[in-house]
């Protein structure tokens, strides 16, 4: 009797301590589900953030200067009159100057890498690709003052203005001294600065094309580029944008190689060889000596306004890839 | 007496039986020879045809002749080699540079295996169609016209009418004639093999390779399909993989049995459906293996 | 069919594209090899052990080194991976775990990407913001939580996809054993990913420790040697700005030495991510 009462004891002290465990283990689950969904949605927050404070700190600029502030280049902190035309038209130039390069040579790499190398040579151009994006971007900002913008000024830029400087009507924008700081050579940096970006997308979205597609391209007697031209280029097309796009993106918000180079004047020239500036280089230039609170606003004005225009570049890039994801998805 | 090749005297070991040989000696193996018909009018001649995939040797000596406007069947369990076989006659496989033959494939007369051959006029003159569809990434029209652009310029109603036909003859038309314009990629599978085979016979082909063209399709796609090969004879010789056995007997002439790398049979479909000469084709046949 | 005109012609042009895709190539590899080339030039040659030993010149002041700026570098660097790394691992594995295909999981995974691009100096703005106009001066404290920001949408990106990777029957085969599903994440989960994870931690780090921009207006900078975090500090890549623009060839030497230093640290983290990634797959 007293033995059963005993094991009857212990029988209930197991299922207790059982069922403890299991409740503790519920709710620490829940609490780990809890807790890493709050991390989660910090990012959330994170961007919220940025976008909040951003805004709070350029709302005495964006009301005392209105919508001049986009189509003014005014610049003077001792009257405190700013525009922020200069800035955003750089930007805007340095970055399609760096696209018109970049989107040739990129889609030339993935080609080459997709299509044309044997595969022995494809993970290690891959890889040297890869380095090229992973070198931070003062390094080349250093390389392009001392290195590339002096060898630019002495041997592009000349030849440059001797041939399509006489181009009328468009032949302005490469005429200049010699000074090697301007729009142009900022733009040329970016573009090295971004191929990486642009031919890791394009390869990516090559590799995608189904091999029975490619296959039978070839099997009408099609050449290699004729199968790029008409087949894989056509089918990858979205992607392709998504991923000149995403290059903008970065190009757009890239600051210490431009500021290196691009010259920090405020003024726009119709010559790319002339100094400029970008909205990335003017904060980076003058924010630790803004001293009075509207030429600081001014600049957190700025901040708002480049991260508006990656934002909604950003947001395109990522919708086109998305696409591209899905469309492939469903083929495959 | 000349050295046997090791492999054609290797026994072909199949599970759950006693192995069996060829019955018929290694030295007399070829078109000509028992279990390997010679055909009148041969189109395409393949002689002591090798294929490796890097060190995997997936065909050995294959030989037997394909005639000109009619139909070859190539059949065998899966991983037999038929695919590989018929992914020769065009040279698609050049595009891996691991894989590679050797041996001749004669095309009237001439070596397609040649390296000086080029392939792009190869492929022109060799249609193939694959196992999955495949349209290309363009409307219906430009699918069928892709091929053509390639070798002939013709005007825009010459074009035109190049399409009707090829569409026609791919039995398509009737279906399409009023979306020329919309993209080939959003027809119905059945519908869009058949755009795939238009592709192919607008280039006006010599030869057709079909890969196991019905083998992703409903059956009565899969029924439209071995009409149209059946049609398609009169103008072109014509080469079809099939795993399907019922297949080879309804659309084909001639038959060949392949097994673990080798070509085992050769005949009319009837005889090697009715009557064949080697044991293991008689087990595939009978649904013993495979 | 003879080869005609019309197939010469679409044969020639072949060649000419293909020929000018590998140029193009050519050209990128060209800049790759002329950029290290340059640093590995010129930062042999100014490379000495005064660089590792002394704090940076003042203006016009011979010899001196980056010493307090790498110190720096890693004390700020370190802050922000100890910030950013478990913050990014954990939002990562409720993506994976718990969010999956759910829509707060896709509009995170969103979001994350377009921090993942956003320009870092924006970052820096946020955090002057945040940081350094409540406390009222510039400090390593700011740097750091700059750094985090800019190595948490990395760290989201890797770590997501390297647990999505991990097979769902090996959870589902340690939850039938009553696991908790905590344990099963610690235990299964993180032990299978390992690498993938750390690989994403690197590529973070690889990120974080070139930036310069954020840091303009967080550390500021400090002459002299400073490990203080509630005060300016200097970090490597803030001094090669400000190295690199000024006047004097002293400090041109040392921008120099320091861009060799920081690219090669660079290139060598993201060799060993890939020799991470290499290992798993």
């Amino acid at each position: 009797m007293d033995g059963g009462q005993m094991s009857a004891n212990t029988a209930t002290g197991k299922q207790a301590t059982m069922l403890r465990r299991l409740r503790w283990g519920r709710r620490a689950d829940s609490w780990f589900h809890f807790g890493t969904q709050m991390l989660a949605i910090m990012v959330l927050i994170v961007l919220g953030a940025i976008i909040a404070v951003l805004f709070k700190g350029a709302w005495p600029a964006f009301s005392k200067f209105g919508i001049h502030f986009f189509a003014s280049s005014a610049w003077n902190p001792v009257t405190e009159n700013f525009g922020a035309a200069s800035s955003i038209l750089g930007t805007i130039v340095t970055s399609v100057i760096a696209l018109l390069i970049a989107v040739p040579i990129s889609f030339g790499v993935a080609v080459f890498v997709t299509e044309i190398a044997p595969r022995w040579l494809r993970r290690p151009i891959g890889i040297a690709v890869e380095l090229l994006a992973g070198i931070p971007s003062i390094i080349y900002g250093i390389w392009g003052l001392f290195i590339f913008a002096p060898w630019f000024s002495t041997h592009v830029q000349p030849a440059l203005s001797d041939s399509l400087g006489r181009i009328p009507v468009v032949g302005v924008l490469f005429h200049g001294p010699p000074i090697g700081l301007g729009w142009g050579v900022a733009g040329f940096i970016l573009a090295i600065m971004v191929i990486p970006f642009i031919a890791a997308v394009m390869r990516d979205v090559f590799e995608v094309v189904p091999q029975s597609l490619r296959e039978s391209a070839y099997a009408m007697g099609s050449t290699r580029w004729e199968v790029v031209r008409k087949v894989v280029l056509p089918f990858t097309r979205i992607g392709v944008v998504g991923g000149i796009m995403l290059g903008l993106g970065r190009a757009l918000g890239e600051t210490m190689a431009v500021t290196f180079v691009v010259g920090n004047a405020h003024d726009i020239h119709s010559s790319l060889f002339m100094p400029g500036n970008t909205i990335a280089s003017t904060i980076a230039n003058e924010f630790t000596e803004a001293s009075d609170p509207m030429h600081l606003s001014t600049l957190i004005a700025l901040g708002l306004i480049l991260f508006a225009i990656t934002f909604i570049v950003l947001t395109f890039a990522k919708l086109l890839l998305l696409r591209m994801e899905r469309a492939s998805g469903e083929r495959l | 007496m000349p050295r046997i090749p090791e492999e054609l005297t290797a026994p072909l070991i199949v599970t759950g039986k006693p192995e069996v040989k060829r019955p018929f000696a290694a030295e007399e193996y070829g078109p000509g020879t028992a279990g390997i018909k010679h055909v009148k009018d041969p189109r395409m001649v393949v002689r002591n045809l090798n294929f490796y995939y890097g060190t995997f040797q997936a065909l050995h000596r294959v030989e037997f002749e394909i005639e000109r406007n009619k139909i070859t069947a190539l059949i065998g369990p899966s991983g037999c080699g038929k695919s590989t076989l018929i992914r020769c006659f065009n040279r698609i496989y050049n595009l891996y540079p691991e894989q590679r033959a050797s041996g001749e494939i004669l095309l009237d007369g001439e070596n397609i295996l040649s390296p000086r051959r080029d392939l792009n006029l190869l492929r022109a003159k060799i249609g193939m169609v694959f196992q999955k569809p495949t349209p290309f990434p363009m409307s219906i029209r430009d699918n069928v016209a892709f091929g053509v652009k390639l070798y002939e310029k013709l005007s825009r109603s010459q074009m035109d009418e190049r399409v009707m036909w090829a569409l026609e003859k791919a039995a398509l038309w009737d279906e399409v004639k009023d979306k020329l314009r919309q993209s080939g990629t959003r027809l119905s599978g059945g519908q869009q093999q058949r755009l795939c085979i238009a592709r192919a016979i607008a280039v006006k082909p010599e030869v057709i390779l079909l890969d196991e063209p019905a083998s992703s399709l409903d059956p009565i796609s899969t029924l439209k399909i071995e009409e149209l090969v059946h049609e398609l004879r009169e103008d072109y010789t014509i080469v079809i993989v099939t795993h399907n056995m019922q297949q080879a007997a309804r659309v084909s002439d001639y038959t060949a049995f392949m097994y673990l790398g080798r070509l085992v049979e050769f005949n009319d479909t009837d005889t090697i459906f009715t009557n064949p000469a080697v044991k293991e084709t008689e087990d595939y046949i009978t649904g013993r293996f495979g | 069919m003879v080869a005609n005109m019309r197939y010469l012609k679409r044969r020639a042009f072949n060649q000419l594209a293909l020929v000018f895709a590998v140029l193009l190539t050519g050209i990128a590899l060209l800049f790759l090899g002329w950029i290290l080339f340059v640093l590995a030039d010129k930062g042999v040659r100014y490379l000495n052990l005064d660089v590792f030993v002394k704090s940076t010149p003042g203006a016009g002041i011979q010899g001196g080194g980056l010493a307090n700026a790498l110190v720096g570098s890693l004390l700020i660097t370190l802050l922000g991976i100890g910030i950013g790394a478990p913050t990014g691992v954990l939002a990562a594995t409720w993506l994976a775990e718990f969010g999956a295909r759910s829509r707060l999981a896709a509009v995170v995974r969103f979001v994350n990407d377009i921090l993942l691009s956003a320009p870092s100096i924006v970052i820096g703005v946020f955090v002057y913001g945040i940081m350094v106009l409540p406390m009222g001066h510039f400090s390593g404290w700011a740097g750091g939580v700059a750094l985090a920001i800019i190595a948490l949408p990395v760290i989201v990106r890797t770590t997501d996809n390297m647990l999505q990777l991990v097979p769902s029957q090996l959870r589902e085969a340690a939850l039938a054993l009553g696991a908790p599903r905590w344990k099963v994440t610690l235990a299964i989960v993180y032990r299978s990913s390992l690498s993938g994870i750390i690989t994403g931690v690197l590529l973070a780090i690889a990120r974080i420790i070139g930036e310069a921009a954020p840091l303009l207006f967080t550390t500021l900078g400090n002459q002299f040697f400073s490990t203080n975090m509630s005060r300016p500090i200097a970090a490597l890549p803030q001094v090669l700005f400000n190295f690199a623009l000024g006047p004097y060839s002293n400090w041109h030497r040392l921008a120099w030495a320091g861009a060799f230093i920081s690219t090669v640290f660079v290139l060598f983290l993201m060799i060993l991510a890939r020799v991470f990634v290499g290992r798993k797959h």
